[in-house]
Formats: C-alpha cells, structure tokens, sequence
C-alpha cells in the first residue's frame, strides 16, 4: 500500500469539472513534482487533497495511509500528517507567529493523543525551526503574514512546515517569485524533511527549484489529466520544449 | 464542515459559571416604594443624609421613563414592582464575622480569592478582592495592608459607617441621582458596592478589584462603586462579574464613579460575563450601568472593557476632561451571539486645554445578535488645542447579525481636532481553511482570530485579567463560523 493513492479523481469548483480523472500514487519516502501550464488543475489537486470548501469530488477516491481522506475534515487531515504550503499565505492581524504555531502544534498533539508542550518545549522548537529558515528573533513576534514581504510568506510557511514536521508535504507554487536565497531556503525545506517515512509533493511550473530538490518521480497535469510521467528528464524537456511537446 | 451543526454547538456551549448557590438568604419584599427606600436604608444602618439622598433619588426616578434610544430591540418593558430589591446571605449567628463556607466556596469555584492567603498563593497575584454576593459585599482582602499606606478598598456600606465625611464629599458628583433613569434607579435602592481612596502622591501597591456575582433568583443587583484618586496617585481597578442561568430576564443596574484628582492616574478594567442568556434568547442579565469620571489638571483615566455576557448591555463608560492636559482612553472589546444585544461605548466630553481622548472600540457579533458602538466626543468651547481619536470596527460572524457604529461629534473650539475611523469586517474562509489546515478545529480558528482582532484592546487588561479574557472570548464564540 501506498502513503497516497489517488484513483480517477474527479473534481469541480462552481460546478466546472477541473480534474478529470486524475491516478497518482506516493510511496513512504518520495518526492514527486506535479508540472503543468496555467489552468491545468495544479492548484485544484492541492485543494482537493487538504479538503478546502468549495472544491467538490464528483467522483473516485483518495486514500491516504489507507484511510479515506475524502471523509476527513481539514484539520483532521492535518492531524493525520498532511501539510499545504500555500500559494498565497493568508494574513491574520494581531495573531502572532508563536502564539499561531503554539496553538497548531498543540492542536495537532492533542488528536494524537499526545501531551501538549510546555512552553519550554516548545520555545526550544521554535528557535531551532527558526535557525533552520534563518528567521530572526523578532520574526516569532509578528503578526502570521501581516505585511510580510512575497519571499518572507514562503519562507514562513516552510517555517511552519518543519514545525508541524509532516507525513506528506504538498507545495503549491512556492518557488514562484522567489529569489534565488528564498528558493534555496524552501529547497533546504523539503530537503530536510526527506526520510525513508516523509513523502512530498511539489507543484511547480519550473526547473528551478526541482533542480534542487531532485524528484523521484515526475508528473506532468494537463487539462485535468496526468499526461506524461517519468524521470528528471520529463522537467528537462518542459524547460526546453514547452508543455506543448508534451501529449 | 456543517456550518448548522457548529452554529448549534456554540449556542449550547455551557456558561461555566451557571450554577446557584444554596445558601440561607434574607430578602425583603418584592416591589418598589419609599417604604422599601427607607427599608434598605435602614437594614444597612444609615445616616439621615444617605437616606434623604435616597429619597430624593427615588423621587427623581418616579418622574423619569426609561430610555429607549438604544439600539435594543430585545430590552423587555421592566416591571419593576416585581424585582427584590434587596437579598442578602444570612450570617451564621454563633459566628458573625466569618465569611461563610458555602460563599468561600462560590467564590473558589469562579477563582475569586476571598482569604488573603489564597490570594498570596493564588494566579491572581496580589489582588485586593472585594466580594459582592448579591446585595452584600461579603469579604474584602487587604483592607489591613492597604490601610498602612492610607489606601481606603472597602464595601461601600462600610465606607459610609466609617468614612461618611470622604463618601458625602465624592458621592453623585459625577453621576448626579437624576442623571438618567437607571442612575436614578440606583441611587435610590443602591446596597453595595466598593469604596476606593489613593491618598496624595501614593501609589497603590497592588491592583484592586470588585467581584460582582448575582445568586438569588427575582432579585436585581445594585451595586454602586466610588472610587477617588487624590493628587498624584495611581491605582489599578479592575472588575468582574458573573450570574447562574435562569430563564427569567434578571437586572443589574450599577453606577460606579471615579475622580482623578490633580495628576492622578486610574486604570479601570472590566471584563463583563453576566449569564447571556440561552440560545434562544431565554433569560440572561439586563446589564444597564452609568459608569463616569472626572479628570482634573494633568490627570489620566483610562476605561478597559471586556464585554461578552449579558443579554442586553447598555453601557457607556465616560470621562469628563475638566483639567488641562488631562488624558483620558476607552478600550472596549463587546462581543455578542446568540440574541444577545449591546450598545455600548463612551463619552469624552472635553473641558479643559490641551485634553487628549484615544477610543478604540472593537465589536464582534455572530448568532443572531446586535452590536452597537454608540460614542459622543464633545469640544467645549474652552477645550483649546484639543485632541481626540476613534477608532471604531466591527467582525461580523455568520449573516444574521448586525453591527452598527453611531458616533456623535459636537467641536465647539476651532483649534480642537476630532478624528474618526470606522471598519467592518468578516472573518473569511480563507482564513479558516488556513488554521483548519494546520490543524485547528473550526472553533479554535475563530477563537484565535477574533483574539487577534482584539489584540489592541486585551493588551491593555492587567496580565491574569487578559488571560481570563482571552479564553472568555474563545468560550463565547466557538463554532461560530460564517
């Protein structure tokens, strides 16, 4: 059994059917990249995946450690080890990054039957998290993403990523308009988590940043379908050729 | 997630401090006449002038109707022949001056410390408590420790046996008994509260506060609290309040005063959980309260206000800048759900030269409720070079509620400035999906946002005091998702 298996999913958001019939399957482990052109469902699958409102399935399923995921609630699904960092990161006024994270960790270890941390602990976590993206001390101080700039959100959620130190990470467009130390931060990221049980998803239009991650396994999300899979060689063509080389 | 059943769960989410204290209690008859004016003033043991100031009040009354400007529609007609006007824990006779064991233990279950030793234990700090249980004011902490540097925190009947010299110079002088209906109404039957004296140049040494609780059923609560800082003090008031559930409509309708003497400084910080009612509307506290002070040369107040009980609030915390260079600031959090309704905010009516005034207003509603920011800044025509600032917004929850903001301006100097600033908001679904996809439940969510939206306000509350707040605001609101 797979960590993630997705069988002909289908998908509609305001009643256009986005994903039609999508297969894909993560192993323990894996980093897959899923490529596409604008429009392709890229950022649906994403949705679909963390359970946003408003993204309906219309057909297949999803299991995720072999658990039907399609009836799990978002922050169940987070509990259950499944991480987004999002497009666009949302802005939450006089909600600090500590006392967020606080209560999202404890969140998370309380549905797990797990005893929450004490502020020691979790202050410890917060500094070398911190160190790991190179955020400095007054960074645990602000708002969640209230004026920050494009490169500093990404950064934050990759922050909160290793926080929350997920099964299965799905990164949606983070890489887009970063320059090239951001990138390498959210490259560090998913480097860092990379062990025999963590598994990733990249969501990506360029070479860049799978340049630096090395995926196991790439997908290419064409009108809703996955059209080509195979190796690094996949991202090289895209780069050369355009998706249009693609059918 | 089901929208229905969140809403649901929220409204039958338990108010903690509910419950009913079984205790001997000594009520006089429901109504209200002069006979019952005298009847008070004489179980409480008063001065000929207290009593005439009472009847005089009473008189007042009976000529005046209740004010229905508010935005309210829910506030019933108040039959007020069928209130208990005074109820009172009977004392133990074999031991008159012990506090007794079924109120320590009230006080225990809402965490209010009434021995000095579970003070000096407790999380609280340090915290001077004055107790109010009903119509009486049953234990106040540190009168002794206070007393060494000349600091007067006592009841207030109290005060008028021991200090009557002190509590006749400062009483009605800034809430005068016909100021308005329900003011009237209180200084007529008033029967407890606390008495508050910062001798000159002192600052108290620890913060000072009330603890209003309602228990006997038909009964209505009138506490009256007389604060006065002498030239160059400083004190930390603060104030809370708490009701069992029952369906009947129950009233509270308090005055509090407060004059800042010459470059004195007052802190007064409320955070206001009378029970709200049921989820369909039944019962809850009439919460209808004058609270006023006077600022003199250089002084400073500052209003704090946490409110989220109550099912109808009528409450405007005010300050009458009559020094120069005084200061003055109103902080308010009111949240409402349910069918709660509350128009609420404040008065800053500048006098003097060079007065500042700051009002930051934060209203949040969800359920079916009704929130109102109603606030006047006034420039007299001396008030030259004057300042005031008001920020008021509004977070909506759900689609069936209302917020509303109706400031009134009047500048009557040329050099004064008023500025004005009005949001609303709604807390959106992205937010929500982002904390529900780190792992927070729906109501964690809006618990933790609308504590962000807060955030300006509760950093003003002393530290145990926010921390409360903070989990009432939680409590109130979960599962309360639009």
């Amino acid at each position: 059994m797979k960590l993630l298996e997705i069988n002909d999913l289908h998908a509609s958001v305001e009643g256009k059917e986005i994903l039609k019939g999508v297969n894909l399957a993560i192993g323990e482990g894996e980093v897959h990249a899923v490529m596409g052109p604008n429009g392709a469902g890229k950022s649906t699958l994403g949705a679909v995946l963390t359970g946003r409102p408003g993204y309906v399935v219309t057909g297949g399923s999803i299991t995720f450690k072999g658990r039907n995921l399609l009836e799990m609630k978002p922050e169940e699904r987070a509990w259950a080890g499944i991480f987004m960092s999002f497009q666009y990161p949302i802005e939450i006024p006089g909600v600090s990054i500590t006392s967020f994270m606080k209560s999202a960790v404890n969140a998370r270890r309380k549905a797990l039957g797990k005893d929450e941390y004490t502020p020691a602990e979790f202050l410890k976590l917060m500094k070398e998290k911190m160190a790991f993206v190179k955020m400095k001390g007054e960074f645990a101080k602000r708002e969640v993403n209230v004026g920050f700039s494009g490169g500093e959100k990404k950064r934050n959620e990759i922050f909160q990523m290793a926080m929350l130190d997920p099964t299965l990470s799905i990164l949606d467009e983070t890489d887009s308009g970063l320059d090239v130390d951001a990138l390498k931060t959210v490259a560090d990221g998913v480097n860092a988590l990379r062990s025999p049980s963590k598994s990733a998803i990249v969501i990506t239009h360029y070479k860049r940043l799978l340049e630096m991650v090395t995926p196991d396994r790439v997908h290419v999300l064409r009108e809703g379908r996955i059209v080509a899979e195979g190796g690094f060689e996949l991202v090289e063509q895209i780069d050369n050729q355009g998706y249009d080389s693609i059918r | 997630m089901d929208e229905h059943q969140l809403l649901k769960d929220i409204a039958e989410k338990e108010y903690g401090e509910g419950f009913v204290t079984d205790i001997r209690q000594e009520f006089i008859p429901k109504g209200l006449n002069e006979d019952i004016v005298r009847l008070i003033s004489s179980k409480k043991d008063e001065p000929e002038w207290l009593l005439e100031f009472r009847l005089d009040s009473f008189r007042k009354w009976q000529k005046m109707t209740p004010p229905r400007w508010g935005h309210l529609s829910r506030l019933p007609e108040i039959d007020f022949q069928d209130i208990i006007y005074y109820a009172a824990p009977k004392r133990d006779e074999d031991a008159p001056t012990e506090i007794d064991p079924e109120l320590k233990k009230t006080f225990d279950k809402l965490g209010i410390p009434v021995g000095e030793q579970e003070a000096l234990a407790g999380v609280r700090g340090t915290t001077a408590v004055d107790a109010v249980f009903d119509s009486v004011s049953v234990s106040t902490t540190f009168r002794k420790t206070l007393l060494e540097k000349g600091i007067i925190f006592c009841s207030f009947g109290e005060a008028v046996k021991e200090y009557p010299d002190l509590v006749r110079k400062y009483l009605a002088k800034v809430v005068p008994n016909g100021d308005n209906f329900y003011a009237a109404l209180n200084s007529a039957v008033f029967s407890d509260g606390s008495f508050c004296y910062i001798p000159k140049g002192v600052k108290c040494p620890m913060d000072l506060s009330s603890y209003f609780r309602i228990n006997a059923a038909g009964t209505g609560q009138f506490e009256r609290t007389l604060i006065v800082a002498d030239e160059g003090s400083s004190v930390s008031y603060m104030e809370g309040c708490t009701a069992p559930m029952r369906d009947e409509n129950q009233l509270h309708a308090a005055v509090v005063e407060i004059i800042v003497e010459k470059d004195a400084d007052v802190r007064y910080s409320t955070v206001q959980n009378w029970y709200p009612g049921d989820k369909d509307g039944r019962g809850g506290i009439l919460n209808l309260v004058t609270k006023r002070g006077i600022c003199k040369e250089g002084a400073h107040l500052s209003w704090t206000q946490v409110e989220t009980g109550s099912a109808i609030t009528w409450k405007y915390p005010s300050t009458i800048l009559q020094g120069d260079n005084s200061t003055s600031e109103f902080y308010s959090v009111a949240l409402t759900n349910n069918w709660q309704q509350a128009d609420t905010g404040t008065k800053m009516i500048h006098v003097g030269r060079n007065t500042r005034s700051r009002i930051i207003s934060k209203g949040i509603s969800a359920g079916h409720s009704e929130n109102s920011y109603r606030g006047m800044v006034r420039m007299l025509p001396g008030a030259a070079h004057s300042r005031n600032y008001s920020e008021c917004d509004s977070l909506l929850i759900g689609d069936k509620c209302g917020a509303h903001t109706f400031p009134f301006i009047v500048n009557q100097n040329p050099t004064a400035v008023v500025e004005h600033e009005a949001t609303t908001s709604k807390i959106s679904d992205d937010q929500l999906f982002y904390c529900n996809q780190r792992g927070l439940s729906p109501e964690e969510a809006v618990g933790l946002i609308v504590n962000g939206y807060a955030r300006e306000v509760l950093s003003r509350l002393p530290m145990e005091f926010a921390v409360e707040a903070q989990k009432l605001l939680s409590v109130n609101l979960e599962g309360a998702i639009g």
